[in-house]
C-alpha cells in the first residue's frame, strides 16, 4: 500500500449472543417466549424476534440437505453466525463480526472497509462450563420451569460473556486441552498415596483432582468433566487468586494451626478464613457425569504453595465448618510437604535435563486421546490475555492448518512457508497433532522436513509418532 | 483369649534321671548336653543332647565326687573335675584307647571355678586367680600350657558361639574382663565397668550374674552400654535367649517377659527397653509319659545363666528344668509367634518384631491378610508402614545377593576372602509371596470396596518403587484387572501416562486387547511398544491389522528394518484394503527394494509373492512391472 496514512484494524468482536427454544413459542404472537437469553439485552424486542426467527429458518432450511448434521455456521461478508444445539431444541447462537481493515481514502470520501475472512477460532466448548455449573437445560426446567432456567442463563452468561476475548482466542482454545505436569514415577506414586489416604479418612469425598503449577497431575473425574473443570480452574479460579498473592497481600502463611504444624494450606473456594466462626461460606456446585448418572457436587479447592487439590463431595451433604477444619488439619500439612517435594523433584529434573534455555523450537502439541497439550509458544495463559511469543499472523496459519486437519481422518503433514520467512509445519499422526514454527530464512523444504524429524526424535521420542 | 502364651517348651524334651543322692546331673551349656553321673561314674554316665548325635553312655571309675563334667567339641575328650585344683581328662577319640591324664592348675593356692572347652582339644581353666589356656595332647597323655593370665576372678561367663570368656573382677565385681579364644590363641579384650545402681533396689548388693545389662561386645574398639532392659519389677529373675529375644523369667509372678534389643529408637546410643509384650507365663506343658496331670505352670528354673552379653548368634541357651518327678527334662524354649500378633497392637512394631524372628513368614503374611480383610484395619497409613518395612528387608536381601553375584563374577582372586552367599531368611517376603498369599485373594473380596483394593495395590507398588525394586508384571496385571472390572479406564490411562505401570511387551499386548472396550488403549499400547524399542515387529503387526499399510512401511523404514521384511505380508494387507493405488505403491516399493538388494526388481520364489505379481499384471498391465535396468 502506497498510502502513508494509517490503516485501522478491527479485531473480531461479538455482535450478539442468544439462547432460544423454538418449541416454547410456536404460536403466532408468542415468539418472544422462545427467547431464553439475549445479549445485548437492550436490543429492541422485535429485532430480537427477527434475529431468532432468521436463525431458526436457516437451521430449518439447511436441515433439508442433511437431516443428521444441522448447519453449524453461516459465513457472510460482514459476520459469522454459529449455531449450536446444546440440548434437544435448545439452541445457542453467537454472532461475531469479522475482523476488518479500515482504509482511509484521500479525498475525504468515507473509508473503505475490507472484511477479512480467515477462520475465526471460536468453538463453543466454553459452553460446557455452563453445564458444569448449572447442569443441563432439561434438569433446570424440571427443577424450576422456564423462569429458573432464564435466571440461571442470565447469571451465567452475564459473567461468561465478559470473559470471552475473541481476539485472543487461538489454537489452544480450540483444543481445550489439559497441560499435564511432568513428574517422575516415585513422586507421582506419593501423590497417589496422598489422594487415597485423604479419600479414605474423609469418606465424603467422591472425587479428587490434583494440580501443580496450574498443570494437572491426577484426576479422579472422567476426562470430559476434568477438561471443563480444568478450564475453569486455570482460566478463572486460579488467576483470580494468584493476583492478590503476587501483590503480596494476605500472606497465606499461618504459623499456628492445631498441633503446631506449620502449613501453607488454604481454601480457594469456601471459607476464606477458618478462624472467623461467624463468616459465612459456601462452595460452588458443579454438575458432572451429565451423560449418565448426573451428579451434583460441591467443589472444594484447597491450595498449598503451588499444589492445588480439588475435592468433590455430593451436593446433598451439607458441609459444616467442622468438616472444613478437619480437612484443613488433615490436608494442610501433608500437602505442604508434598508441594515442596514436587518442587524439589522438579528442580532436580530440570537440572538434569540441562539449563532451562529457551527451546530452540516453537511448537504446540496436542493429543486428542488424552487431551494433553504442550506449548512452547505461550508464555502464560490467563483469562484475559494469552501471551504468545510469535506473531498473530503465524497463529492464524496454525488455525488454518488445524481446520484442514479437521476435515480429513487420515494422517497428514502440511508445510507452509509464511510471508515473514517463517516455516510452519503441521503434522497429524493418529490422534496427535503437532505444529512447529521454524525461523530459518534460507532453509529449503528438505531441510525443514529434517529439522522437524529431529524435533520429533528429541522431544517426542517416547511416543509413537509416524513420520 | 486362650492362645496367649507366646512361650512354650519344645515337644521332645531330653529326658534324664533326676538328681538324687546317687545320681548327679550336670548341664554343659556349650554342647547343650545333660550328664547324669551315677555313683561317681562307676555305674554309668549317660550323656544326652538335644539330638541323638550328642548322646553317649559310658562308665568310668569312681574317683570321688564329680564337680563338673564336660565334653570337648565333637565329644572328643571328656573333662571331669573332681577336686578344686585339678581336672581329669579321658580321651574319647574313636579308635584310640581311653587314655587318661590329669592336670592341676598352675597357680598356687588357686581353686578352679570352672573350665570351658574352646575347641576339640583346647580348654580354659578359670580359677579364682586367673585363667589358664591349655592344649590337650591325648596321645602324649599330657597338656600343654598355651597361655595364662592372672587376675582376680569372682565369677565368669562363657559364650560358646563366640568363644569369649567374661570375667568379673575387682572387689565389687563390676569390672568385666573379656578374653577371646581362637585356635590356640588367647586375646585380651578391653575391660569395661558396670555402673552399679545407686539404690540397689532389686536386692543386689553388688553385681552378680543376675544383673541385666546387655552389652554388645565388638571385636575391637571400645564398649558402650547399648541396652538396658526395664523390668519394672523386683525379685528373682532368670534369663534365656531364644530366637534373638532376651526372655526374662520372673519367679514370684510366674511370668516371662521378652525383650527385643534390636527394637530401638534410631539415634540414642543407650536404649532403655520396655518389654515387647505384656508378661505371660510359659504355655503349660504336659509330660506325655507319666500320664499324670499337667506339669505346674511355674516358670522353669534355668539351670545356669549363660549370657550377659548379647552377640548376634542364634539361641544360645536352652532351658533345662528339673521336674518334681522321677526324671528330669531338658527343653528348648520356643517362641510362638501367632499369639504375639494379638498382643502387639501397633502393626509397625509388630512387623519389626516379627521380621527378626526365625519362622516368621507365614505369620507375617497372615498379619498382612488380616490387616487388609479384618475389621480392625488401621487404614492406608498402617498398610503403607507395613509394606515399607517388609520391602526394606526384601531390598536388603536383593542388594546383598547382587553384591555377591558381582563379587563372584569379578573373580575370586580380587577383593576380600570369598564371600558367602547371602542367606535368604524367612523375613524376606517377596512379591510372589505377597501376591499368592495376600493380594490375589484380597483383590477378589466382594465385600471390600474396589477403591480400597486399588489403593492398597498402588501402595504396595509405591513401596516397592521407593526402595527401587522392579515391580513384577503380575502385580500390574492385578491393578489393571481391577481398573478394567470397574470401568476405571481413565485412571488406568493416567497411570500409564506417568509410567507407573512400567513398559513391557505383555502389558502392551494386554492393552491391545482392551482396545475394543477402551479405544485409547491402542495409542497407549503403540507408544509402549515404541519405547521398548525391541518390539518393532509387533508395531508392524498392529499397524497392518488396522490396515495402515503405508504407515507400517514408513515405520519399518524409519527404523531401518525394511531390507529383510516379508513383502508378502505387506502385499496381503494392501490387497485387503481394496485400494488399488495403495497396492500399486506397496508393490512398487518392494520392486525397488529387490532392485537394491539383488539388482533385479522381481520377487524370488521364497517370498511367495506370485499371486500378487499376477494380480498386479491383471490390474495395471504387464508393462507396468519395473524393468531391469540394462546397462
Amino acid at each position: 500500500m502506497a498510502s502513508g496514512m494509517q490503516e485501522k484494524q478491527y479485531t473480531p468482536s461479538l455482535l450478539s449472543f442468544f439462547v432460544y427454544n423454538p418449541s416454547f413459542g410456536s404460536r403466532e404472537g408468542e415468539e418472544e417466549k422462545k427467547i431464553l437469553f439475549y445479549h445485548p439485552s437492550e436490543v429492541e424486542k422485535n429485532e430480537k424476534i427477527r434475529n431468532v426467527g432468521l436463525c431458526e429458518a436457516i437451521v430449518q432450511f439447511t436441515r433439508t440437505f442433511c437431516p443428521t448434521k444441522p448447519a453449524k455456521s453461516l459465513h457472510t461478508q460482514k459476520n459469522r453466525q454459529f449455531f449450536f444445539e446444546a440440548e434437544d431444541s435448545f439452541w445457542i447462537v453467537m454472532v461475531v463480526r469479522n475482523p476488518m481493515v479500515e482504509k482511509p481514502n484521500k479525498d475525504g470520501r468515507p473509508p473503505t472497509i475490507e472484511y477479512q475472512e480467515e477462520e475465526i477460532l471460536v468453538r463453543l466448548n466454553l459452553l460446557h462450563l455452563l453445564f458444569l455449573f448449572n447442569g443441563t437445560f432439561g434438569r433446570a426446567m424440571e427443577a424450576g420451569g422456564v423462569e429458573l432456567l432464564m435466571q440461571k442463563l442470565d447469571k451465567f452468561f452475564y459473567r461468561y460473556l465478559q470473559t470471552l476475548h475473541l481476539q485472543s482466542c487461538d489454537l489452544l482454545d480450540v483444543f481445550g486441552g489439559i497441560a499435564f505436569f511432568p513428574l517422575d514415577k516415585m513422586t507421582y506414586l506419593k501423590i497417589q498415596s496422598f489422594v487415597n489416604r485423604v479419600e479414605e479418612s474423609l469418606s465424603l469425598i467422591k472425587y479428587t483432582a490434583f494440580l501443580y503449577n496450574d498443570q494437572l497431575i491426577w484426576s479422579g473425574l472422567e476426562q470430559d468433566d476434568m477438561r471443563i473443570l480444568y478450564k475453569y480452574l486455570t482460566t478463572s479460579l486460579f488467576p483470580r487468586h494468584s493476583e492478590p498473592e503476587l501483590a503480596g497481600r494476605d500472606s497465606p502463611l499461618r504459623p499456628e494451626v492445631a498441633g503446631n504444624l506449620l502449613h501453607y494450606g488454604r481454601f480457594l473456594t469456601g471459607p476464606a478464613n477458618l478462624k472467623d466462626p461467624e463468616a459465612k461460606f459456601r462452595f460452588p456446585r458443579i454438575f458432572v457425569n451429565t451423560e449418565d448418572s448426573y451428579e451434583e457436587l460441591h467443589l472444594i479447592v484447597y491450595k498449598a504453595m503451588s499444589a492445588a487439590v480439588c475435592f468433590m463431595i455430593s451436593a446433598s451433604v451439607e458441609l459444616t465448618r467442622e468438616f472444613c477444619e478437619q480437612l484443613d488439619g488433615l490436608v494442610g500439612p501433608q500437602l505442604t510437604l508434598l508441594a515442596s517435594d514436587i518442587c524439589e523433584q522438579y528442580n532436580v529434573n530440570r537440572r538434569i535435563s540441562g539449563p532451562d534455555k529457551e527451546p530452540q523450537f516453537k511448537f504446540i502439541y496436542f493429543n486428542h486421546m488424552n487431551l494433553a497439550e504442550k506449548s512452547t509458544i505461550h508464555m502464560r495463559k490467563t483469562a484475559s490475555v494469552s501471551l504468545t511469543s510469535v506473531h498473530p499472523d503465524l497463529m492464524k496459519i496454525l488455525g488454518d492448518i488445524n481446520c484442514d486437519f479437521a476435515r480429513v481422518d487420515e494422517d497428514e503433514e502440511i508445510i507452509v512457508k509464511a510471508m515473514t520467512d517463517y516455516w510452519v509445519v503441521g503434522k497429524k499422526s493418529d490422534q496427535r497433532e503437532l505444529y512447529v514454527i521454524l525461523n530459518q530464512k534460507n532453509a529449503n523444504l528438505i531441510e525443514v522436513n529434517e529439522e522437524v524429524k529431529r524435533l520429533c526424535a528429541t522431544q517426542f521420542n517416547n511416543i509413537f509418532f509416524l513420520d | 483369649m486362650s492362645e496367649e502364651h507366646y512361650l512354650e517348651l519344645c515337644e521332645n524334651p531330653v529326658q534324664f534321671e533326676n538328681a538324687s543322692s546317687v545320681n548327679n546331673v550336670f548341664f554343659d551349656e556349650a554342647n547343650k548336653q545333660v550328664f547324669a553321673v551315677r555313683s561317681g561314674g562307676a555305674t554309668g554316665v549317660v550323656v544326652k543332647g538335644p539330638d541323638d548325635k550328642n548322646s553317649v553312655a559310658f562308665r568310668m571309675d569312681d574317683k570321688g565326687e564329680v564337680k563338673c563334667i564336660k565334653f570337648s567339641i565333637g565329644n572328643k575328650i571328656l573333662a571331669v573335675q573332681r577336686t578344686p585344683k585339678s581336672v581329669d581328662f579321658i580321651s574319647f577319640i574313636p579308635d584310640y584307647p581311653h587314655l587318661e591324664c590329669s592336670q592341676e592348675c598352675k597357680m598356687k593356692n588357686a581353686s578352679i571355678l570352672g573350665f570351658c572347652w574352646t575347641n576339640w582339644n583346647e580348654i580354659v581353666f578359670v580359677t579364682d586367680q586367673g585363667i589358664e589356656f591349655y592344649q590337650v595332647l591325648p596321645d602324649k597323655r599330657s597338656l600343654k600350657l598355651l597361655k595364662s593370665q592372672s587376675v582376680n576372678v569372682n565369677w565368669y561367663m562363657y559364650c560358646p558361639e563366640t568363644a569369649v570368656i567374661l570375667l568379673s573382677t575387682t572387689a565389687q565385681g563390676n569390672v568385666l574382663q573379656p578374653f577371646a579364644f581362637k585356635s590356640g590363641t588367647m586375646s585380651k579384650m578391653p575391660k569395661f565397668e558396670i555402673e552399679l545402681p545407686v539404690v540397689p533396689k532389686p536386692a543386689k548388693p553388688n553385681l552378680t550374674e543376675r544383673d541385666i545389662a546387655v552389652h554388645v561386645v565388638p571385636r575391637e574398639g571400645s564398649y558402650k552400654k547399648t541396652n538396658v532392659l526395664k523390668l519394672n519389677t523386683t525379685g528373682k529373675f532368670a534369663l534365656n535367649v531364644v530366637d534373638n529375644l532376651v526372655v526374662v523369667h520372673h519367679q514370684s509372678s510366674q511370668t516371662s517377659i521378652i525383650f527385643d534389643i534390636k527394637l530401638r529408637e534410631p539415634d540414642c546410643a543407650l536404649n532403655v527397653h520396655q518389654p515387647v509384650l505384656p508378661g505371660r507365663s510359659i504355655h503349660p506343658y504336659r509330660i506325655p509319659l507319666t500320664g499324670l496331670a499337667a506339669v505346674p505352670t511355674q516358670p522353669p528354673v534355668p539351670c545356669e545363666l549363660c549370657i550377659l552379653y548379647e552377640t548376634f548368634s542364634p539361641a544360645c541357651l536352652t532351658c533345662a528344668v528339673c521336674s518334681p518327678f522321677a526324671s528330669g527334662y531338658l527343653w528348648y524354649l520356643q517362641v510362638k509367634l501367632p499369639p504375639t500378633v494379638n498382643l502387639l497392637q501397633d502393626k509397625g512394631k509388630l512387623m519389626d518384631f516379627l521380621l527378626r524372628r526365625r519362622d516368621c513368614k507365614m505369620v507375617i503374611l497372615s498379619v498382612c491378610a488380616q490387616m487388609l480383610n479384618g475389621g480392625d484395619k488401621g487404614g492406608l497409613p498402617v498398610v503403607a508402614t507395613v509394606f515399607d518395612k517388609l520391602n526394606q528387608v526384601y531390598k536388603e536381601y536383593l542388594e546383598a545377593e547382587q553384591t555377591y553375584t558381582v563379587a563372584t563374577e569379578s573373580g575370586p582372586s580380587r577383593g576380600s576372602a570369598a564371600r558367602e552367599r547371602p542367606v535368604r531368611t524367612q523375613a524376606v517376603i517377596d512379591q510372589s509371596d505377597m501376591y499368592t498369599h495376600v493380594l490375589s485373594s484380597f483383590s477378589e473380596k466382594k465385600d471390600t470396596s474396589h477403591k480400597f483394593i486399588i489403593a492398597v495395590l498402588m501402595e504396595y507398588i509405591r513401596s516397592l518403587n521407593q526402595v527401587q525394586i522392579t515391580v513384577q508384571h503380575y502385580l500390574y496385571e492385578l491393578v489393571i484387572k481391577m481398573l478394567v472390572q470397574h470401568n476405571l479406564f481413565y485412571m488406568l490411562h493416567q497411570f500409564l501416562q506417568y509410567h507407573v505401570l512400567s513398559d513391557s511387551k505383555p502389558l502392551a499386548c494386554l492393552l491391545l486387547s482392551l482396545e475394543s472396550t477402551y479405544p485409547p488403549a491402542h495409542q497407549l499400547s503403540l507408544d509402549m511398544l515404541k519405547r521398548l524399542s525391541t518390539a518393532n515387529d509387533e508395531i508392524v503387526e498392529v499397524l497392518l491389522s488396522r490396515q495402515q499399510v503405508l504407515g507400517a512401511l514408513r515405520f519399518i523404514r524409519s527404523v531401518g528394518g525394511h531390507g529383510n521384511i516379508s513383502a508378502r505380508k505387506f502385499l496381503d494387507a494392501a490387497r485387503q484394503t481394496a485400494d488399488q493405488m495403495l497396492f500399486y505403491t506397496i508393490f512398487r516399493f518392494f520392486e525397488q527394494r529387490n532392485m537394491r538388494l539383488r539388482g533385479n526388481p522381481s520377487f524370488i520364489p521364497g517370498e511367495h509373492c506370485e499371486e500378487h505379481v499376477v494380480y498386479f499384471k491383471q490390474v495395471f498391465g504387464e508393462q507396468a512391472l519395473m524393468k531391469q535396468v540394462t546397462v
